[in-house]
């Protein structure tokens, strides 16, 4: 076997393994796992484990999800991943109401905020528009054919995300490139025409947001990036207005080379602050927990609101997610799949709470992390949503180690000594035929 | 200037650099992640590295004078030259992946620089993947004119999003393009300047330019004869296929 063989089927086990996903629904109706190929869902409002119906196409999902995600108004729900297919379902039956089957894998998904239109993005830096116009709830279409609607020059979506009011789309690559692109009145048609792009970050860009108020009603952009910043840019003139830097600002010692897997943000209109929070996941291991920004629209500044240390916990999100309204930050942590262990798709839900407008403001006031007992939905949901299966707080950080390598691996871009290039240039396989 | 005439890959008759000391690789894959800075911004583009008599210090960044011609895919140079004597005001930059490719320009430009004094000041030639980074060289609408000439063909099918011209590359060109400015390609390769006129022809954003204002416009006649690919087109008799299109305010 050659150097390059090797390096690509040992990269490629790594990529295999994906992080666990969390989505809550708007207004908290239920709470949405994804690991590995399995989605589960618990419907909060009922207080019991949901069964997924799929007759659309083959039995649900057959490879890592790579994507989750509510529509705006929680009526439809959109997972996505490795196995290239595109679910829709309806969140009231929850009956897969429709599957479109990608060419390439997908790495995320958005839906319209008029829910009227499924966005997502392929390994290949293609973003797709599916048309939902006439897809009945109540009946499974297999007809949707996805169109293209714009791309990234072969480089990996990271981030897709439609802008407060759905003007735009916005689309967040492993190069360093934010584009706002106008979404067209005729999204089959393309989106040909760019607003703007979003340049200052130096790494891959790992998650997107919007926040926004009654006064900015266009909201503004708040980007993570592997270069350790969180940014926040007016998505028109494609302009940064503010630059935090995780690194110097974070109260904790060592190098912080973080991963910001999603920022999750929570309107609280109180004197004009708005909350962003992001989990900060470390290259190098040092901090654990939950770091939470305040983002003052009117003078256009990004803060440190609150630290929410979980240390000694070994729990290291791989994804956040929140309602709108309940004050709860919902986290995951998991892998797909972890070598050396025989429990597959391992995961841990934790919540915080104390995520009210008003709450964050006296200092004294700590957000804090729920007890599993504390959690809505209780050991019902845990059972659903973790799996019944204890497991052991090391597994977790073998978890969470497995994680940030498969995440380095395929947004860090690589770097070769000269050799090692020529040699991959030499032997590269697109030239024999 | 001495220093120019005594450089050893220069010819010592015309001090200007000879070709076969920088032979390099027929293609480039724009796929693969090469290893040269980028502009994070298209402000930290060095203009005073580029143009010094236009921008003699480096903390002059606040000029309103801006890159306006872009040669993407530039190859030796030769239509850079050619438009320096058209437009000495307007400032032009060719885009080059091959590395040696870009130093043999580099030199070229230098050269005649040396040799004409006050001349060929507006033209400069940069290292880059232009398939990536257009929108870190140029902010919407800075451009007037984007040249694409004899672009490498791709001709598999699964190497077409290789290629220089596609709808969504399109979708940046007219990005970087104001309302008004003008698209220039030509090939040699039939099917690939049906290509490249069909992915013009649909996307909103670009109209042909008439008969009329294709006679009109000195550029045209360049397309063919200026540079170093065309030339050679031309001395084996080959035929050739332009499309020239205006950029336009798309109708939504
Ligand atoms: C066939 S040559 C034509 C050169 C020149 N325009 C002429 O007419 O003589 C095409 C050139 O485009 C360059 N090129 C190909 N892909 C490129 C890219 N993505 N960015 C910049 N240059 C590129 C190649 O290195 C090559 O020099």
């Amino acid at each position: 076997m050659s150097e390059t063989q090797m390096e690509e089927g040992d990269t490629h086990k790594d990529i295999e393994v994906a992080p666990a996903l969390i989505a809550v629904h708007p207004t908290q109706e239920s709470v949405a796992v994804a690991v590995g190929s399995d989605l589960r869902v618990f419907d909060l409002h009922g207080g019991c484990a949901v069964s997924l119906v799929d007759d659309s196409c083959g039995p649900f999902h057959n490879d890592s999800i790579r994507a989750i995600r509510y529509g705006a108004k929680g009526k439809l729900f959109v997972s996505a991943g490795d196995d290239k297919l595109v679910k829709i379902w309806s969140t009231e039956s929850w009956r897969c109401i429709c599957t479109v089957s990608s060419e390439k894998r997908v790495s995320a998904v958005a839906l319209s905020n008029d829910g009227l239109y499924v966005c997502f993005a392929d390994k290949f830096g293609v973003v797709w528009v599916v048309d939902l116009n006439g897809l009945d709830r109540n009946q499974v279409s297999t007809n949707k054919k996805e169109a293209p609607l714009l791309a990234h020059y072969c480089s990996i979506i990271t981030g897709l995300e439609f802008s407060t009011g759905g003007r735009f789309i916005v689309s967040a690559d492993r190069d360093f490139k934010i584009r706002v692109t106008v979404f067209p009145k005729e999204p089959l048609n393309g989106g040909h025409e760019i607003q703007s792009f979003c340049l200052g970050h130096t790494e891959f860009v790992t998650c997107l947001a919007f926040v926004s108020a009654s006064e900015y009603p266009q909201g503004f952009l708040v980007s993570g990036s592997g270069d350790s910043t969180v940014r926040l840019w007016n998505i028109s003139s494609g302009s940064l207005l503010d630059t935090f830097e995780v690194e110097m600002k974070l109260p904790s010692k060592g190098k912080l080379r973080s991963l910001l897997y999603r920022v999750f943000l929570h309107d609280g209109f109180f004197l004009n602050i708005i909350v962003v929070s992001l989990a900060v996941n470390m290259l190098d291991c040092s901090f654990q927990g939950v770091v939470v920004l305040s983002c003052d629209l009117s003078a256009q500044t990004l803060s440190i609101a609150k630290v929410v240390s979980m240390e000694g916990e070994c729990f290291i999100p791989t994804s956040l997610s929140t309602g709108s309204s309940a004050g709860l930050l919902w986290m995951v942590a998991g892998v797909s799949n972890l070598r050396g262990f025989d429990n597959p798709s391992l995961t841990r839900v934790r919540v915080i709470s104390g995520f009210e407008k008003s709450s964050l403001n006296p200092p004294e006031h700590q957000p804090t992390v729920l007890a599993d007992e504390e959690i809505p939905g209780g050991d019902q949901l845990l059972e659903k949503l973790q799996g019944s299966v204890p497991v052991e707080q090391k597994v977790f950080l073998a978890a969470a180690e497995a994680v940030k390598s498969a995440m380095s691996n395929l947004l860090v871009k690589k770097q070769y000594c000269s050799e090692t290039r020529e040699f991959r240039k030499r032997t590269r396989n697109d030239k024999k035929n | 200037m001495s220093e120019i005439k005594a450089h050893p890959k220069n010819s010592k008759s015309t001090g200007l650099p000879r070709k076969r000391f920088y032979r390099a690789r027929a293609h480039s894959n724009p796929l693969s992640d090469s290893h040269f800075p980028v502009p994070i911004l298209p402000c930290q583009v060095n203009y005073s590295l580029h143009y010094p008599q236009f921008f003699p210090s480096s903390d002059q960044i606040d000029s309103s004078k801006k890159i306006e011609f872009a040669d993407i895919g530039c190859g030796f140079g030769g239509l850079l030259i050619s438009l320096s004597n058209l437009f000495p005001e307007t400032l032009m930059i060719g885009m080059e992946l091959r590395d040696k490719i870009t130093e043999y320009v580099k030199e070229r430009i230098s050269a005649l620089r040396v040799a004409n004094s006050g001349h060929y000041q507006n033209i400069s030639v940069t290292r880059t993947n232009s398939m990536k980074y257009i929108p870190n060289h140029f902010e919407k609408g800075q451009l007037s004119k984007m040249f694409f000439l004899f672009p490498d063909p791709h001709f598999k099918e699964k190497n077409h999003r290789r290629r220089v011209i596609s709808t969504f590359l399109l979708d940046e060109y007219a990005y970087a393009l104001r309302v008004g400015g003008i698209i220039y390609t030509i090939t040699d390769v039939e099917e690939l300047g049906e290509w490249m006129k069909a992915c013009l022809e649909s996307h909103p954003m670009f109209e042909a330019l008439t008969g009329e204002e294709l006679v009109e416009d000195p550029v045209v006649k360049l397309l063919g004869s200026a540079t170093e690919e065309g030339q050679k087109v031309a001395r084996n008799g080959g035929e050739t296929f332009q499309a020239v299109y205006r950029r336009i305010m798309p109708s939504l």
